[in-house]
């Protein structure tokens, strides 16, 4: 079983959300549920799985119900109908003490508008989780700093959110998710408020924490690019419905209706695709055997990469593991029509 | 003519159940107004035995330690003197002592009320339209009742004050809680704070600008009762400026009245400094 497992979710928002519920689970869609009942389907029949140490973004425009679905996680929204387990727990099933203390023991979240609480400085933001655990304020506030640190904000402590630049804010905002040392790290639009510069520096860098921390990371966006950019697998809403899921190479190379393939067109592939997910693997009947001579790439290698080296060829390219063993074959036409696609 | 059979005889219900409530919680209700009357003679007794520079210099100190303006707070040491110079210190003491105990007494209310309908939509439905009915009925309808039951005197006039100013400090609660940001409280529940936490740690220090905006509503409107208050046998400034109409005394009626308006700006300055204090992202705690 996975790590955090979400089956058949459904959420209907209204009063009376039973009859809307029944037309849902018999497949009527969102517009004509609204008509009849006056009742919005914000999800209908999600079911997702993430694996321990990954980090998994959902993907979707607005009204998608993209963040409606990562609030089912720590139930600051209840379903109208499924089940959420972590590690195997039905967290539905929790009394309200027992959901807190399993809120304060696993989980973290980052907002889109920061959600930081404005008549407090940086570091009693930071110390905030701790503080709900009871954590005494020594201790809370040394391991604040650190985080406070960590993300570079250092100097900054004594300041106030309204002091502070977006980025710097929702730096705050992940240090105070992060100071919990919480097993899943939530993030609901975490960069999407903020510049692009900044979007992609905050990028990096929660990658660069994330090869240390191997936290599990659920990641809401509505932005694909940043979506293939940080996701191990990514899965795509639509209409409060799931589309796809899949690895970022699955969804470019073979999206399942025109829907992921219209969000697909802008995509730069050269930085999503990688040689493993375009080469001949040697397994197969028709490879050939690798030539010494060949230029070698990694496996992992991105297509912008790999692109120079294709281009100063004439033949094939030997596509190399980790442990420096070939394992696939790719040649300079191969290269040049995943690109122009 | 309206049908006879379709009139309501609410008035002698409402006669009958008054009678039934002195005769049967008649001492219930006198030992209650004793214990607020002890209260607020002990308190207008200590504002009129103290000297009178060192009222006006407390009031000095509080308007500093509020404005953090030496400006604000000499303006507010001058319209003390010019209370003192009209000849009325005394009666401004009196008036100071039932304001300041009507003024507690809905804050003590208030608060707590306000903060329950933020938190329970079905109480607020309730409780709006009752806010509507205190602000709005005319104060003598409820002075007479309150009269049968406490007597007559300071007490009546303070439970009159407090129906009267109670209202805006629970309407504004409520409002400052209900206004509290959505991702803030979703941030605070997802790191797993109980109710108590989330109320104390957040809506309350984030609604505290619009608390302090009520108790300033609620003190103001609290003067403004003054003179109704007197009619029933509360003494100082509305007394005086009762005597001026009865005895066509102009004059006496204007100083009275111009002390009044004084006492008010006073208050109000002071109230509204604790607000903006309140408003900055500082912790209104901080620094005291």
């Amino acid at each position: 079983m996975s790590y955090l497992e979400i089956r058949n979710i459904y959420k209907i928002f209204g009063p009376h959300p039973q009859r809307a519920l029944e037309m849902a689970m018999a497949g009527d869609d969102k517009d004509s549920i609204l008509a009849k009942t006056g009742h919005t389907v914000g999800l209908s029949n999600v079911s997702l799985s993430v694996e321990r140490g990954e980090t998994f973004v959902v993907m979707g425009l607005s009204g998608s119900g993209k963040s409606t679905l990562i609030r089912h996680l720590n139930r600051l929204i209840d379903p109208t109908s499924g089940e959420v387990l972590f590690d195997g727990t039905d967290i539905l099933s929790m009394s309200i003490p027992d959901l807190n203390t399993f809120r304060r023991a696993k989980l973290g979240m980052v907002f889109q508008r920061f959600g930081l609480l404005p008549h407090r400085t940086v570091l009693e933001n930071v110390a905030y989780g701790l503080e709900i655990q009871r954590i005494n304020r020594t201790i809370r506030h040394q391991r604040a700093r650190n985080w406070i640190t960590r993300v570079g904000l250092g100097g900054y402590e004594d300041s106030f959110p309204d002091q502070l630049s977006g980025g710097m804010q929702q730096r705050v905002g992940l240090a105070r998710a992060l100071t919990t040392d919480p097993e899943v790290l939530l993030m609901d639009e975490a960069f999407s408020a903020l510049d692009p510069l900044i979007r992609a520096d905050m990028q990096d860098e929660l990658m660069a924490l994330q090869t240390e921390l191997h936290k599990t990371i659920v990641f809401i966006t509505h932005d694909l690019d940043e979506a293939l950019k940080l996701g191990d697998r990514i899965a795509i809403l639509k209409d409060g419905m799931l589309v796809q899921v899949g690895r970022p190479e699955d969804i470019i190379l073979s999206p399942v209706d025109d829907y992921v393939r219209a969000f697909t067109r802008d995509v730069n592939r050269s930085r999503v695709l990688r040689a493993r997910s375009l080469m001949t693997p040697l397994s197969l009947p028709c490879g050939q055997a690798v030539d010494a001579i060949w230029p070698q790439v990694q496996s992992d290698m991105r297509l912008e990469d790999i692109l120079p080296v294709a281009l100063a060829t004439n033949g094939s390219i030997a596509v190399m593991d980790q442990h420096e063993q070939p394992v696939g074959i790719l040649t300079r036409q191969q290269v040049i029509d995943a690109i122009s696609v | 003519m309206f049908p006879e059979e379709l009139s309501l005889p609410l008035g002698k219900w409402v006669n009958r159940f008054v009678d039934w409530l002195v005769v049967n919680y008649g001492d219930g209700f006198s030992a209650f107004a004793d214990s607020l009357l002890i209260l607020l003679v002990w308190l207008e007794q200590i504002l009129r035995g103290t000297p009178w520079w060192l009222v006006v210099l407390t009031l000095i100190a509080i308007g500093f330690h509020a404005s953090r303006s030496w400006k604000i707070a000499a303006g507010l040491g001058i319209a003390m003197i010019a209370i003192g110079s009209l000849g009325l210190w005394d009666k401004a003491m009196q008036t100071l002592a039932l304001m300041i105990v009507a003024t507690s007494l809905s804050v003590a209310i208030g608060i707590p009320v306000g903060i329950v309908m933020a938190l329970s939509n079905r109480l607020r439905a309730v409780m709006l339209p009752v806010l509507d009915t205190m602000q709005t009925m005319p104060s003598f309808v409820y002075l007479i009742p309150a009269l049968m039951l406490f007597g007559l005197g300071k007490v009546p006039a303070i439970l009159a004050t407090v129906i009267y100013a109670a209202p805006p400090v629970m309407r504004l609660t409520d409002l400052g809680i209900r206004l509290v940001d959505r991702e803030v409280l979703e941030a605070s529940r997802s790191f797993g704070a109980s109710r108590g936490q989330i109320l104390w740690g957040v809506q309350l220090p984030l609604a505290l600008p619009n608390i302090m905006a009520g108790i300033n509503q609620t003190t103001m409107m609290a003067i403004s009762m003054v003179v109704i208050a007197s009619m029933i046998g509360a003494r100082g400034l509305g007394e005086q400026v009762l005597i001026g109409i009865q005895r066509l005394d102009v004059g006496a009626g204007m100083e009275a009245g111009i002390a009044i308006v004084l006492l008010a700006v006073v208050f109000d300055r002071i109230g509204q400094s604790y607000g903006k204090r309140a408003q900055r992202s500082k912790p209104a705690g901080d620094g005291a």
